[in-house]
C-alpha cells in the first residue's frame, strides 16, 4: 500500500436536518485515481465537496468528524480554509474559466499566491498548458477571452488553472459529464497522465469511466459508503449486493 | 377561441403597447427638441443668466449639474460597492438583514421633496454646511444609496455561484475573489444601475432646492482653486443646477425671454442625459473589455 494523500474519520455531512453523508471513513491512497459513484442525491458530490471546505459557502451546511491531510485535520476550526484550498484542486461538472484571458485564467492563482515576475508567470502557464494538452492548440492566443474557447477546451484550462498554484490532491466533480465524447476522451486520458503527479478523486454517473480510468471506486448509496476497494474487485466481484445492483444497472 | 387567435390578439395587443409607448416618448423628446433646439447656441450655453434682461444664458447650471453628478458619484459609488457586497456576500441571513433591506426599500421610494427637507435640516443647518454643492451630493447620496446597493447586491448574486468557488478553490481569499472575479463579472449590469442612478442626479430639482440652493455665484472660470468662493470647483459654494433652473425661472423668471429658456434649458438637459448615458455605456464596455479580455 503506498503512502496516504488523504482521509477521513467518521466524516458526516448535514444541510440542516438533513445528513447527506454517514459517517464516511475512507484513505485516499497518493498518485491514484480513486471513483466515487452511486445514484443521484447518494452524497457523493456532498462528500468530495467537503474535502476543500467548500461546503462551507452553503448556509446551513454543517460538517462532523475529520478529514486529514499530513498530520492536519482539515475540520478543525482553526485550520486556515484559504491556505488548505491552494492544495487540493478542484474541477467542477459544467467548465467555469474566469471572464479573463486565457492567461489571466492560469497565472491568476500563482500571481495572488507571490509569483510576481513575468518569466515565471510565462513558464507556469506553458507548463500546465502542455500539462492538459492544451498548449498547442491556444498558444497563438492567450490573450484572447477564456470564453472563446469549446467545452471541452474550457474543462482542460479549469484543469490547468487549478494545477498552476501546485496542488497535491484534485477533486473533480463530473469533470465529463457536459462534454461531448472527444471531449471527453481527452480528458480522461488527462486523468491518467495526471496521475503520476497528483491524486485524483472523482465523482462520475458514467461507470465505464469509473472502469476505464480509476484505480480504487467508491459506491455511495444514501449517503453511505457501502462498499470501497479496487475498481477491479468492484466491478468483477464485489461484495455487497447493492453493489452489484448498481453496477449492473437493476437500479440508479 | 382557437389558440392561434388568441395568440394573434395577444400579439397584436402587445404590438400595439410597445408602439404607444414608442409614439409618447418620440412626442416627448421631438416635443422638448423642437421647442428648444432653436436656442441654444454656443452663447446660450457658456454665459450666465439674467434676470431681468434678456439674452441669459444657463452655462453656470449646465457646470453645476455636472460637477454634482461627479460630485455625488464620488460619494455614491464607493458607499453603494461596499455596502452592496456586504449585502450580497458577508451579511448572514437573519432579522437584521432583512430589516436593513427593508429600510433599503423604503429609502428608495421617499418623496424626494422630504429628502430635501432633512437635508435642509441636517446637512445645511444641523452640520453647518449651508446651502451647498456638498450639502447638494450628499442630499443626493440619501436619494440614490438605496438604488445603488441594491443593484450592486443583485448583480453579485447573478453572478454564478462556480465563478466564486472557483476563486476560492484556488485558495484565494474572500475579497480578492469578490473584486477580481466576480466584479468583472457583475461589473455590464452595475454600469448599468449606475447610469440610472446618475439620471436621477441630472433631472433632481425637489432634494436640491434646500440643500445646494437655487441661486449661484458669480463665477470665474479662469479661478480653479477649490478653496476660492467664486471657484467653479468649490463645493462649498451654492450652485443651482439646470434642473432647479427649469423650475424656478419657469416659476418666478422676471426676464422677458423666459419661455425661450426654460425651452432650450430643458431641451439641453435631456440631451446632457443621453450624452451622459451613451458616455457611461462605452466606458462601461471598455473597462469589461479590458476586465475580461473579451470582444
Amino acid at each position: 500500500m503506498s503512502e496516504i494523500a488523504l482521509y477521513t474519520k467518521d466524516l458526516s455531512v448535514y444541510y440542516g436536518e438533513k445528513q447527506a453523508v454517514k459517517r464516511v471513513s475512507m484513505a485516499f491512497p497518493s498518485r491514484q485515481v480513486i471513483a466515487l459513484i452511486g445514484p443521484s442525491g447518494c452524497g457523493k458530490s456532498t462528500f468530495l465537496r467537503s474535502l476543500n471546505r467548500m461546503n462551507d459557502l452553503i448556509a446551513g451546511a454543517r460538517i462532523e468528524g475529520e478529514i486529514w491531510i499530513g498530520n492536519d485535520n482539515i475540520c478543525d476550526p482553526q485550520t486556515d480554509v484559504v491556505q488548505l484550498r491552494q492544495k487540493i484542486g478542484m474541477v467542477w461538472q459544467r467548465p467555469n474559466p474566469f471572464h479573463k484571458s486565457i492567461y489571466e485564467n492560469i497565472a491568476f492563482g500563482p500571481r495572488y499566491h507571490g509569483v510576481r515576475k513575468r518569466a515565471e508567470l510565462d513558464e507556469i502557464v506553458e507548463t500546465t498548458l502542455r500539462k492538459t494538452a492544451l498548449w498547442d492548440e491556444v498558444k497563438d492566443r492567450l490573450h484572447q477571452s477564456a470564453l472563446s474557447l469549446s467545452g471541452g477546451q474550457q474543462q482542460r484550462l479549469c484543469i490547468a488553472r487549478s494545477l498552476a498554484v501546485k496542488p497535491s490532491i484534485l477533486l473533480m466533480d463530473e469533470p465529463a459529464s457536459a462534454l461531448d465524447p472527444i471531449s471527453t476522451s481527452k480528458i480522461e486520458e488527462l486523468i491518467a497522465e495526471l496521475k503520476k503527479e497528483y491524486t485524483i478523486i472523482i465523482v462520475t454517473h458514467n461507470m465505464h469511466q469509473a472502469a476505464r480510468i480509476s484505480d480504487k471506486t467508491g459506491f455511495f448509496l444514501l449517503g453511505d459508503l457501502i462498499e470501497y476497494d479496487d475498481t477491479q474487485k468492484i466491478f468483477t466481484n464485489p461484495s455487497k449486493k447493492s453493489t452489484d445492483d448498481y453496477i449492473s444497472g437493476r437500479f440508479g | 377561441m382557437k389558440a392561434k387567435t388568441v395568440d394573434r390578439i395577444a400579439t397584436g395587443v402587445i404590438v400595439a403597447i410597445a408602439v404607444l409607448i414608442l409614439a409618447v416618448l418620440a412626442g416627448l423628446l421631438g416635443y422638448l427638441l423642437v421647442r428648444g433646439l432653436r436656442h441654444i447656441s454656443f452663447d446660450f450655453l457658456t454665459s450666465p443668466p439674467q434676470t431681468i434682461k434678456a439674452g441669459g444664458g444657463i452655462g453656470p447650471q449646465l457646470f453645476n449639474s455636472l460637477f454634482l453628478l461627479v460630485l455625488t458619484m464620488i460619494i455614491t459609488i464607493p458607499l453603494g460597492l461596499g455596502a452592496g457586497i456586504y449585502m450580497s456576500e458577508y451579511a448572514k441571513e437573519n432579522r437584521f438583514t432583512a430589516f436593513v433591506r427593508l429600510v433599503v426599500e423604503v429609502l428608495s421610494s421617499f418623496p424626494s421633496i422630504v429628502i430635501g427637507l432633512f437635508g435642509l435640516l441636517v446637512i445645511v443647518n444641523r452640520f453647518g454646511l449651508g446651502f451647498s454643492l456638498l450639502s447638494g451630493a450628499l442630499a443626493l447620496t440619501v436619494f440614490n444609496l438605496p438604488m445603488m446597493v441594491r443593484i450592486t447586491e443583485q448583480s453579485l448574486r447573478s453572478v454564478p455561484r462556480e465563478q466564486k468557488e472557483a476563486g476560492l478553490a484556488l485558495g484565494i481569499s474572500r475579497w480578492r475573489t469578490i473584486t477580481q472575479v466576480m466584479l468583472p463579472v457583475a461589473l455590464p449590469s452595475i454600469v448599468t444601475g449606475t447610469i440610472l442612478a446618475a439620471g436621477r442626479v441630472f433631472g433632481e430639482a425637489a432634494a436640491l432646492l434646500f440643500t445646494a440652493g437655487m441661486s449661484s455665484p458669480r463665477l470665474d472660470f479662469t479661478d480653479w482653486n477649490p478653496l476660492s468662493p467664486t471657484s467653479p470647483l468649490n463645493p462649498l459654494r451654492p450652485a443651482e443646477t439646470l434642473a432647479v433652473h427649469i423650475w424656478k425661472i419657469n416659476s418666478e423668471g422676471l426676464a422677458p425671454d423666459a419661455p425661450e429658456i426654460a425651452a432650450g434649458a430643458s431641451a439641453v438637459l435631456v440631451i446632457t442625459v443621453l450624452l451622459f448615458n451613451l458616455g457611461a455605456r462605452w466606458f462601461g464596455r471598455l473597462l469589461y473589455r479590458k476586465l475580461t479580455a473579451s470582444k
